[in-house]
């Protein structure tokens, strides 16, 4: 008997001599349903290639990334990722292989659309890894069914909707709906993160996704699919090689069933409710879905299973790596970007060593010990009037994920490590509560049911029901208030808790039973400690010393556990103390203990107290690096760009650089980003054990650095340095001072800064009576926040009500800041100080108007607005200030230039979100300076001078990018809330050129007129704008697009000589005398290509203008609000400047080395 | 754990670490040999029981585990943390009952089903004693450290260390037991009827798995299942036209009564597959030397790569015992013709003109990945001849 090898699939080509060049596509800008895990994917696959002596090239167009430094790859290009651009590179570089499958969609996108253009055959490169026709198949839903059917796999009922005329598309969509009937799944091709698919369960809704779904697909195809209802949803991240070795990296069961994108689900690793056969059969079913698809490298392969797991159907595949290969990396410690890039080289995975265990090889499938438990974070917290419902269709920003024994225990730590007001374990909305009492008296066999039952509806109507009517009403009731949303997971523990049984719940969601057992074990769990109450931080007492053991176990943190009990927060922590009950930390190792690993990747858990520990603590001198947990809108990949640094930074200096964090995504979770990596949520009790076990027997605790993860790490600062853990660089002293408005605002005075009058206010009469005394418009802010959240402009006493009712729900114990709103240019600063000099590598100016958030400011460097002499004040008055705050570090301020001068608006002493892009553009190592500053160097041992540098040669331009169109009910108009999930840069020599290149990245470009096109841009904006209406006008028209406008623009344009359609404004009648047509009907029309529409700044104006804007995101026309913005887009479209985007110059040949000469100018210092 | 270095923090609770559906039975030990004392609580049959600790890191399976014939003799440890999330499948059963002297786990959990279909039942039913609450982890790295160790589960309110850890010494060593002769069947048994027409296979039973009767009836061959004390001639009888040497427990050097009868079907030329134990059988057979391995294959995961292909499969593994490639002769007809990439163990043998082979693996998973199943393919045609 000989062994032959199971058919190999079509390309069965030799493998192609190893590249000796490769190009390497990025993913471009953070957007919802692509975000910080391919900066993970493409740093890991920069560094796999580049060791195999492979001369790397990369190009993104997303600064914030760790991939685009310039130690990370050979030839780094910080380029908008379109065909011109990357045939540009291509042409220059001359790379032998092109590497498309880990930079997510946009990446695979690209790589088809650069060989639909010719220009790898015309250039002679290579698509490494996954050949064309795999992802082709993948993705094109009609090849893909074909090819399940040859190889007798199943799928869900589908038909696809297509059609060259708009007749035939309606045609198709007719006899679709026909045979799948509804609820159905739509799903456009070739689209990320799911955008404009969705669940439909009437025909109005169904027309109007087929729509949407077509518009969003590149190929104009759309499948509509039979909704598997009720059924689970189960992952399999593989991987191939070109010999055909296949493995199973990871299973993932999703707790949320099918329906829900699994990008918003809570997702468990391994598979917990199958059995064996079953899970064998579908893993064996992935494995020859790529087997026939013919991928090489990383693949996701999404299956829906029956209640009672008799039948299966494949979803989805995604032939590269995602977001789920980052989760199964970080959830397995097996590096899947990373072997797939070598495999994309032509390894085979049988010679791939096992860096984990380093004994081993990497054809094998990791085994786990323990329980994964993935969270998504949700951005709803931005965007209050967004759309909370969950469907086919991506809403999260990010995700947060945790590592214990037990289902529960790790549940309990991922709620943990949200990080968001209300998410704890325990959390409960106030609204939710007549519902919950009304659902408990129904189903949980409440005595006092005889009573009539009261309780709020969903659109909030009192509602009231007898004994009679509960039977019928209430699993309506239950089924709405489950349906899948952000909240879900805590309706479902609300009532649980409530004694609603598991039954039921899993009735009405179709989650599996096993889970909402496991919920339940937690809830009952916490019954307890609330029925022992103080008695449980009595260490004497055995039966609470039991119940906290169990408690503990189960992840619970201490302070959930003194909320229950009613005792504080550090009684339970001294009870634990005195009990020896401290958790033990395991390591992940690919295998279950079976080998030694020389892993450094560890998580907590009780489950090993008083086991002995896998390692000793790290070599001193050792320092905490605090990460920024999961991805949320002002707090990105940026941060984690720093923390990743910083690290790096220690350990060149030789330090030991221990990092903790709770997010799957990022390069800082990777477990060679540091000396040592601890997944934990980033609570101020899970750090404080991670100081403890490396705090050798008889040392002191070491030293935390908190200046490089955002607010997160800043806000531990406090309890930290309470428990006398030192912190590496500016101390909490000068983090109070600055972050602690009032104490801020009394340094500026004593200095004589300027700032915009202002105050704290502790109460509504007294934020009402400041107001008064400063004047409308005004800031409203409370202390400590991310990302502006809470933040908003006061316009009247009415406006300053409704915000300070807002704000209290984000933190009721801290007072709430009420400044003046001062208009003017924006100038955001980054410093890197010593505490007797400042180096400032340069001034970022701001192109829309103070109010805008900075995170969706466009922001150009160096400033081409601002003065000499104001930019010497600047520099003077950030110099005054870091001194004042003994800043050691990075220090971030804002100001505000006006022709009545200079005023500070914030300062923080720490790492901003500029840092990397004035890292990059500058060559100033500014995380690398901080770090050595930190520990105990001089701007002058380092060879850095005092003040400002001179400005290079060239102009660079960050423009945020936005996931708006995700969020349906997102107004997107740009204020003092950050709304932008992503940023990307242009740089070149012509300001104009930088800028076109970051708009066009950033999708903030409109479509250029094409031969025979009539593009029309639709003008609606308001008086004080006005100032910007020509030169706007004057460029769209320059680029071929014809001009409409609502009445009062109209007017002025038409005085400015320029012939413009009428559209009648929101709410009017449309003149038909003079051909107006309503604003809706023109955008919903078809050839609008572009919206203009600034919001006049009264609140009501804001509201009614939002249904415009709406309506264009809603057809896919780009909406832009404020003129800045829109002026710099339109002269984007200008024939010269367009032409020199493709004009692309590696990072390396923009910034050769760090410029050190001081700016002699400037005269500060 | 031996001597802990801090006060041993408080236990949690029992209802925390064994589903309440299940229900704790009580307190217990896990006693090693060397001293080592693991405290936990009882869930299975109250009983007292000991054997070889034996690490098992599939995260799926643990019935097909426990119904497994090769087990016989040992306490298997489940790294997994949460074993019986979905309770128990009859249908799953690998043999008629467990095998396993006893189980240890980190969590026993229950499936949301009736007290017939739980894990917890099948031990209590066949007399299984199981342990939970102990840090599987630590103690796969104890036993990785110090290799094979005997171990006991006390009875359920039986915590006296001292007594535990002198149980556990007590227990008959592995080496020393025969456990084929517990495992194998009385009779011969027939599966499938003549009139189906496929080629019969004789399998020689030293703890078979279900999965490979099924395997082989898939692929549309008739199964005679045969006790290990059968002769060469009732097995190489007219009709059968392969046999299969079946996986089991214990040693192969303590088999030489099977080993002869491997030379026998060697020597008559017709299809052989042997599997795991059978693979043993089939090596020393061969000439071969067999040696106990330090720490035991026990998973789903481990690779094993074919020496003439180049191929690299996923395969389940559950053996003590490795055959030594260097002791076969160089002019042996048999081969060296798969190994584990792990740790270059053999995984395969290959005779070079027969259509003879084994495999270390088990093709047949259950439970494990069924990437191998190429191995019946192969067999069954040349037994189609």
């Amino acid at each position: 008997m000989t062994a032959t090898r199971p058919g190999r699939p079509a390309s069965d080509q030799p493998p192609a001599g190893r590249p000796e060049s490769v190009l390497i596509l990025g993913s471009g800008p953070v957007v919802i349903g692509q975000a910080a895990e391919f900066d993970y994917a493409g740093t890991q696959a920069c560094r796999a290639i580049r060791a195999e002596g492979i001369r790397t090239i990369l190009v993104n167009s997303n600064p914030a990334t760790i991939m685009t430094d310039p130690s990370v790859a050979d030839a780094v290009y910080l380029e908008p990722l379109t065909v011109d651009a990357v045939e540009a590179v291509i042409a220059r570089e001359r790379p032998d292989g092109l590497l498309a499958g880990l930079g997510g969609q946009t990446a695979l996108n690209l790589a088809t659309a650069l060989a639909d253009a010719g220009v790898l055959e015309r250039h002679g490169v290579r698509l490494l890894g996954t050949p064309l026709e795999a992802i082709r198949m993948a993705e094109d839903r009609e090849a893909f069914r074909d090819l399940l059917d040859r190889i007798g796999q199943p799928y869900a009922p589908s038909v696809i909707v297509e059609g060259a005329t708009d007749a035939e598309r309606a045609a198709s969509a007719d006899r679709a709906l026909a045979e799948i009937g509804l609820p159905a799944i739509i799903r456009p091709a070739f689209t990320l993160g799911g955008t404009g698919g969705g669940i439909v369960a009437n025909e109005a809704d169904y027309r109007e996704r087929i729509r949407a779904g077509l518009r969003a697909s590149p190929i104009r195809q759309v499948m509509v699919e039979r909704c598997l209802v009720g059924w689970q949803e189960i992952e399999y991240e593989v991987m191939r090689d070109a010999d055909d070795t296949c493995i199973a990296v990871c299973s993932m069961e999703n707790v949320d069933p099918l329906g829900v994108h699994t990008g918003d689900s809570i997702v468990v690793a391994p598979v917990q409710t199958l059995t064996d056969q079953v899970h064998q059969r579908l893993r064996s079913a992935a494995l020859a879905i790529i087997r026939a698809l013919g991928v090489e490298g990383g693949c996701n392969v999404q299956f829906a299973l029956s209640p009672d797991a008799t039948e299966y159907a494949v979803i989805e595949v995604n032939p590269r790596v995602s977001r789920s290969s980052a989760l199964a990396s970080k959830a397995t410690g097996y590096p899947i970007a990373r072997v797939a890039a070598q495999i994309a080289i032509g390894r085979r995975l049988a010679e791939i060593p096992n860096v984990v265990t380093r004994t081993t090889v990497a054809a094998f499938e990791p085994a786990l010990d323990y329980v994964v438990v993935k969270l998504p974070r949700f951005p709803f917290d931005k965007f209050p009037s967004a759309d909370r419902r969950l469907g086919s269709q991506m809403k999260a920003t990010g995700e947060v994920m945790a590592i214990d024994r037990t289902f529960g225990a790790a549940l309990n730590k991922a709620l943990r490590g949200l990080e968001q007001a209300g998410a704890g374990p325990l959390a409960e909305d106030a609204t939710w509560q007549s519902t919950f009492d009304y659902l408990a008296a129904v189903y949980a066999g409440n005595p006092d049911a005889d009573q009539p039952i009261r309780w709020t509806g969903e659109e909030g109507e009192a509602c009231e029901s007898t004994r009679f009517a509960q039977r019928s009403a209430a699993p309506v009731v239950l089924r709405r208030f489950l349906e899948p949303s952000d909240s879900r997971l805590w309706r479902v523990l609300g009532l649980l808790r409530r004694g609603v049984p598991g039954a039921t719940i899993q009735e009405a969601t179709g989650i599996a039973p096993w889970f909402l057992a496991e919920m339940e074990r937690n809830v009952r769990l916490e019954h307890d400690v609330r029925a022992i109450g103080p008695r449980l931080a009595d260490p004497t007492d055995p039966e609470a010393a039991t119940l906290l053991a169990t408690a503990k176990r189960a992840s619970f943190g201490d302070r959930d556990l003194a909320a229950l009990a009613g005792v504080s927060e550090a009684a339970v922590r001294e009870a634990r103390r005195a009990l020896g009950l401290a958790p033990g930390y395991a390591m992940v190792d690919t295998c279950a203990a079976e080998f030694a690993a020389e892993t450094p990747y560890f998580y907590s858990t009780y489950a090993s107290a008083g086991s002995p520990p896998e390692a000793p603590p790290v070599q001193r001198p050792a320092a905490l690096v605090i990460g920024s947990g999961p991805v949320r809108i002002g707090q990105g990949i940026e941060f984690d760009y720093c923390a990743v640094q910083a690290a790096d930074v220690l350990r060149r200096a030789g330090w030991s650089a221990v990092m903790v964090n709770s997010n799957p995504e990022t390069v800082s979770t990777d477990f060679d980003a540091s000396t040592r990596l601890y997944f934990e949520p980033l609570d101020p009790e899970s750090v404080r054990s991670v100081l403890e076990a490396e705090t050798p027997h008889g040392e002191g605790s070491p030293p935390a650095v908190v200046a490089y993860g955002g607010q997160t790490p800043l806000n531990l600062a406090a309890p930290l340095a309470a428990d006398g853990v030192p912190l590496l660089g500016s101390d909490l002293e000068t983090i109070d001072q600055a972050e602690e408005r009032t104490r801020f605002a009394a340094l500026l005075d004593r200095l004589g800064i300027p700032q915009p009058e202002g105050g704290m206010a502790e109460s509504i009469e007294e934020a009402l009576t400041l107001a008064d005394r400063i004047g409308y418009p005004v800031i409203v802010r409370p202390s400590f926040v991310i990302g502006g959240l809470a933040i908003d402009f006061a316009y009247s006493p009415e406006d300053l009500v409704r915000h300070l009712a807002a704000a209290a729900i984000v933190d009721p114990d801290r007072p709430v800041r009420i400044d003046r709103f001062l208009e003017g240019l924006e100038v955001d600063v980054d410093a890197v100080s010593d505490g007797e000099r400042v180096l400032i590598p340069g001034l970022l100016e701001h192109v829309e108007r103070a109010g805008v958030h900075s995170g969706d400011s466009i922001a150009v460097f160096p400033p081409q607005h601002v003065g000499e002499g104001d930019q010497a004040l600047i520099v003077e008055t950030m110099h005054r200030v870091c001194i004042a705050l003994g800043a050691r570090g990075l220090v971030n301020a804002q100001f505000i230039v006006r022709d009545d001068g200079v005023y500070l608006i914030e300062v923080n002493p720490r790492a901003s979100r500029t840092v990397p892009f004035m890292s990059k553009v500058t060559g100033v190592p500014m995380v690398e300076l901080a770090v050595r500053i930190s520990l105990g160097a001089t701007l002058a041992e380092l060879g850095w001078p005092d003040g400002l540098l001179a400005p290079p040669p060239f102009v660079s331009v960050k423009a945020p990018a936005f996931s708006t169109a995700k969020l349906k009910g997102v107004d997107p108009s740009l204020g003092p809330y950050m709304q932008s999930t992503g940023e990307v840069i242009g740089i070149a020599e012509d300001p104009r050129v930088a800028m076109a290149k970051a708009l066009t990245g950033a999708s903030l470009v409109p479509p250029r007129p094409e031969d025979g096109s009539d593009p029309v841009a639709l003008l609606s904006i308001a008086d004080r704008d006005k100032w910007g209406l020509v030169p706007l006008a004057r460029a769209l028209r320059r680029a071929g697009y014809r001009l409409a406008a609502t009445p009062g623009t109209r007017t002025a344009l038409r005085e400015a000589g320029y012939p413009v359609d009428p559209v009648a404004k929101l709410g009017a009648t449309p003149n038909a005398h003079i051909g107006e047509v309503a604003i809706l009907d023109a955008i919903g029309g078809g050839g609008i290509r572009l919206v203009v529409n600034t919001p006049t700044p009264r609140s009501g104006a804001v509201r009614d203008a939002a249904e415009i804007r709406h309506a264009a995101i809603g057809e896919g026309v780009l909406c832009l609000t404020a003129i800045e913005t829109a002026i710099a887009a339109a002269e984007s479209l200008d024939p010269d400047v367009r032409d020199r985007i493709a004009d692309v110059r590696s990072l390396t040949e923009w910034v050769p080395g760090p410029v050190r000469e001081r700016l002699v100018a400037s005269g500060a210092g | 754990m031996i001597a802990p270095p801090r006060p041993a923090p408080p236990l949690p609770r029992a209802d925390a670490i064994v589903d309440p559906r299940i229900g704790a039975v009580g307190q217990a030990l896990l006693a090693l040999e060397d001293g080592a004392v693991f405290p936990g609580i009882a869930f299975g049959a109250p009983v007292a029981s000991g054997g070889d600790l034996v690490v098992n890191t599939s995260q799926t399976g643990y019935q097909e585990v426990c119904t497994d014939p090769s087990y016989a003799g040992q306490v298997v440890v489940m790294t997994y943390p949460l074993i019986g999330n979905y309770g128990r499948l009859t249908d799953d059963d690998q043999s008629e009952r467990p095998w396993l002297r006893g189980l240890v786990v980190a969590n026993a959990t229950a499936a949301v089903l009736d007290d017939a279909r739980q894990l917890a039942t099948l031990l209590r039913v066949d007399g299984i004693p199981a342990i939970a609450g102990v840090d599987t982890r630590a103690l796969a790295r104890h036993l990785r450290a110090n290799g094979s160790l005997r171990g006991v589960i006390t009875p359920p309110g039986e915590t006296d260390v001292d007594a535990a850890i002198a149980a556990a010494r007590a227990v008959p060593r592995w080496e020393d037991q025969d456990f084929v002769a517990q495992v194998s069947p009385a009779v011969v048994r027939e599966i499938g009827d003549a009139s189906e027409g496929g080629p019969l296979i004789g399998i020689v039973d030293f703890g078979l798995k279900q999965n490979i009767v099924r395997a082989l009836r898939r692929r549309g061959a008739r199964v005679r299942v045969l006790p290990h004390t059968v002769t060469a001639e009732e097995l190489l009888a007219d009709d059968v036209a392969g046999v299969v040497l079946s996986p089991g427990p214990g040693d192969p050097a303590r088999l030489a009564g099977p080993v002869a009868l491997a030379r026998a079907i060697v020597d008559d030329g017709r299809p052989l597959l042997g599997i795991c134990l059978g693979h043993q059988i089939l090596g020393r057979a061969a000439g071969a030397e067999t040696a106990r391995l330090r720490f035991g294959h026990h998973g789903a995961n481990h690779p094993v790569q074919d020496v003439d292909t180049g191929y690299v499969q996923v395969t389940a593994q559950n053996h003590e015992v490795q055959v030594l490639g260097d002791s076969l002769a160089t002019d042996s007809p048999f081969r060296v013709s798969q190994v584990n990439l792990n740790d270059r163990s053999v995984e395969g043998l290959r005779h070079r003109t027969k259509p003879i082979e084994s495999v270390q693996y088990h093709p047949e998973g259950a439970p494990g990945p069924l990437d191998a199943l190429a191995v019946f393919d192969r067999f069954v045609a040349a037994c189609r001849g």
